[in-house]
């Protein structure tokens, strides 16, 4: 930022901020990486247990993932990312119609309950997610959902029910589309539905994608919604439990080197999508911003 | 036809026939002015409400004041040997199925509201020799001018089901004596305002507890927030810096530690900080220190810890989030600062912090409620621990992790609810006082 001045011949002073800056760069990413890069390392340890006598592994091995992958009578992890994989197909397309939906409709129509379901959607936010998580797993429980496959109906509801409160990023970014697209559109007597699945929905597909993932990726990270509605089934059981499972005491010696196997297997596609996703986020946000 | 004239009053003074009938038979007024299809399905609504109150609504609404009295009674069966149960009220039910019912009382009054407005509307247009739309047209209207109403009925849906129902619901538990204390777990009562006087109280042993963790949860969001924007920020300028080498490099480091779920890496992250984890090892190893560093049971020092560990996750994020808009801060304005002869401090807090602060207003709000909240962080790393003998709430607890121990472990639901109620009206004030300040506060972005 005030090095400009200097174009071509370097001061000896700015050598020094260069330096100073490139070695202060090189210690937080030491920071950043290093647990990173010791989770990986712990994947691959042969010598079982949480806790060992040096830092860095003494033998190596593939049979964490064996077991983790193959292990079927004490947390069957297979069967997790089964479940996990249902629930988060149907959640994403449920959550994804509705976000789009609110967005879309938030955006371009007008109508009389639109500020005020903009401002509900604002109050509702500010309460703790937990005071509705009680009460939610009542009405499921009233519902029979709490109880054997009906679990897994009732994540998929929970996970999808209200995420049309979550339209703001997509609004953000609907409301960057210039409405004369959309006039010109209708004078050619297309219907606002035509408007929205042709002309809006196709000009918006890093949004689209940005909401699909995001809605994807819930049921894989959340723990704490299923762990309530899970309680002691384990043949219900998601990734995201079995993972906070193995860390606790009666599994921890035996499953703390499976756990990162875990958590390295579950990472890698996440991160994947992540970093594909991550300059859609981006212009979500200063679309959003810029308004 | 003025659309102010076309209200219920108007419509009970002069309907027609259908109209007026209609406020007693739902639908009437649509069936006698030739929408029969939907005054029929009005009608439906209208019976399966009255079957509904008649066969539980009634009795659900006469529970509610009492919330029940009948407690689970044991009878000695002289026949089989054994104590039978006699089931009595569960007041938990009664008081979830009396809210439903108040909802469901609500939506019939609002759609005896639309169904007159609707009649009346239908016999002024009769009345002026226009056309009345048929249903194709309605169902043609819905995917057109009316698209809202098809996009948006299904998203309402569940929002009033699982969420402003189940609120309502708490609410109201904070209000009764719902709680494990004193055994009120089947049978509880209408309790006014106790709760609310108890965790205010500050000589109280729950009221001493509230205000030590409200303290901490706004110490908790002021730091989380702050520092991670300001440092985050920091961090961005720092690699998109003209003579930074490597940007992609380094971004990608630092990118990598935000792809990975967090709810892995802060278990992996209070693993690590046990006393015999991976950097007391690491330490011990290295010579720097005899005994391991007590990261989660001294109270100080899980704080410090927590917030750090909350930098090492939420720096990287607020990098990202930044870059773009740091990048659109007009050059000129660091163009004149630098021709008065200003240096990147300087720089950093007279243009880049306040045009940063302006323009991501809205966002820096969101991430302050989103920490107040924030479960995860806490949960996962210290659990809310060190707990003092004799108290519920830990030494790190925030006002959730508080309410979850509350409401899931000890069963304290009312006092649960109090405290959602009280975080609420904490982020109510703090985001009222800060929109209002706000730049973007008239701004319909001000959502975002």
């Amino acid at each position: 930022m005030d090095n400009q001045m200097a174009k071509n011949k370097l001061s000896p002073r700015r050598r020094l901020v260069n330096f100073l800056v490139h070695l202060l760069l090189a210690v937080l990413a030491l920071i950043w990486v290093l647990p990173i890069a010791w989770i990986v390392l712990t994947s691959f340890r042969a010598e079982p247990g949480a806790y060992t006598k040096t830092f860095l592994p003494q033998g190596y091995t593939l049979n964490n993932y064996v077991k983790l992958l193959t292990d079927r009578n004490v947390l069957n992890f297979p069967r997790m990312f089964k479940n996990t994989l249902i629930i988060s197909i149907f959640s994403c397309t449920i959550s994804t119609f509705f976000v789009l939906s609110v967005a879309y409709s938030l955006s371009r129509m007008r109508f009389k309950f639109r500020k005020p379901y903009m401002n509900l959607a604002m109050i509702l936010g500010l309460f703790p997610g937990f005071m509705t998580m009680v009460a939610q797993y009542f009405i499921l429980k009233a519902m029979g959902l709490t109880e054997g496959a009906g679990i897994r109906i009732g994540l998929i509801v929970v996970y999808s029910a209200c995420t049309g409160l979550g339209f703001q990023i997509s609004k953000g970014f609907f409301d960057t589309i210039p409405r004369s697209i959309d006039e010109a559109a209708v004078m050619d007597g297309a219907t606002q539905w035509q408007v929205f699945t042709r002309i809006t929905l196709p000009l918006s597909k890093p949004i689209v994608i940005y909401t699909v993932m995001t809605a994807f990726m819930a049921p894989w990270v959340d723990f704490i919604f299923a762990k309530v509605l899970c309680r002691a089934n384990a043949d219900q059981f998601t990734v995201a439990i079995g993972l906070w499972n193995m860390l606790q005491k009666e599994y921890i010696y035996q499953w703390y080197t499976c756990f990162a196997a875990g958590a390295v297997l579950i990472s890698i596609p996440i991160a994947i999508l992540f970093l594909y996703m991550q300059r859609f986020y981006v212009e979500g946000m200063t679309g959003a911003v810029k308004g | 036809m003025n659309e102010d004239q076309i209200n219920v009053r108007n419509a009970l003074k002069d309907g027609d026939l259908f109209t007026r009938l209609s406020a007693v038979v739902m639908g009437a007024g649509m069936f006698g002015h030739k929408q029969v299809v939907k005054g029929v399905v009005v009608l439906l609504i209208e019976i399966a409400f009255w079957v509904f109150m008649g066969t539980a609504g009634f009795y659900n609404l006469s529970m509610l004041p009492s919330l029940g009295t009948q407690e689970q009674g044991e009878v000695w069966n002289e026949a089989k040997q054994i104590y039978e149960y006699t089931a009595g009220d569960n007041s938990q039910q009664i008081l979830l199925y009396g809210v439903i019912t108040c909802f469901v009382v609500a939506g019939i009054v609002a759609l005896w509201i639309l169904q007159m407005r609707h009649s009346y509307k239908l016999q002024k247009l009769i009345e002026d020799g226009e056309e009345v739309p048929t249903l194709r047209d309605d169902i043609k209207s819905l995917f057109d001018g009316n698209l809202h109403i098809t996009l948006m009925s299904l998203p309402c849906i569940g929002i009033l089901i699982f969420n402003i129902v189940p609120l309502v619901y708490m609410i109201s538990m904070a209000f009764t004596t719902y709680s494990k204390e004193d055994e009120h777990l089947i049978l509880f009562d209408w309790d006014g305002i106790h709760q609310f006087l108890r965790v205010l109280n500050m000589n109280g042993n729950i009221g001493r507890q509230f205000w030590h963790v409200l303290a901490w949860t706004i110490i908790w969001a002021i730091f989380a927030t702050f520092l991670n924007y300001i440092l985050g920020m920091v961090l961005a300028l720092i690699i998109n810096r003209k003579d930074t080498k490597g940007k992609a490099f380094w971004r990608f480091c630092f990118v990598l530690s935000v792809a990975v779920p967090q709810f892995v890496t802060l278990m992996i992250m209070n693993i690590m900080l046990q006393p015999s984890g991976a950097v007391n090892v690491l330490f011990q190893n290295l010579g720097l220190i005899k005994e391991p560093i007590p990261f989660w049971t001294n109270a100080m020092l899980a704080r410090v810890t927590i917030i750090a560990i909350n930098l090492w996750v939420g720096i990287p994020y607020t990098m990202l989030q930044v870059t773009g808009i740091l990048q659109n801060i007009p050059g000129e304005l660091y163009e004149a600062a630098r021709m008065d002869g200003a240096g990147p401090m300087r720089i950093f807090f007279k243009i880049t912090l306040p045009y940063m602060l302006f323009v991501t207003a809205p966002y820096l709000i969101s991430s302050f409620v989103g920490n107040i909240n924030n479960f995860n962080v806490i949960y996962l790393l210290s659990g809310g621990g060190p707990t003092r003998v004799g108290d519920t709430a830990g030494q790190t607890d925030l006002l959730v992790t508080w309410l979850y121990k509350l409401t899931i472990d000890q069963q304290y639901y009312n006092l649960g609810a109090v405290i959602g109620i009280m975080t609420f009206v904490i982020l109510t004030i703090v985001t009222l006082v800060t929109y209002r300040n706000s730049s973007s506060y008239k701004n319909e972005e001000a959502f975002m």
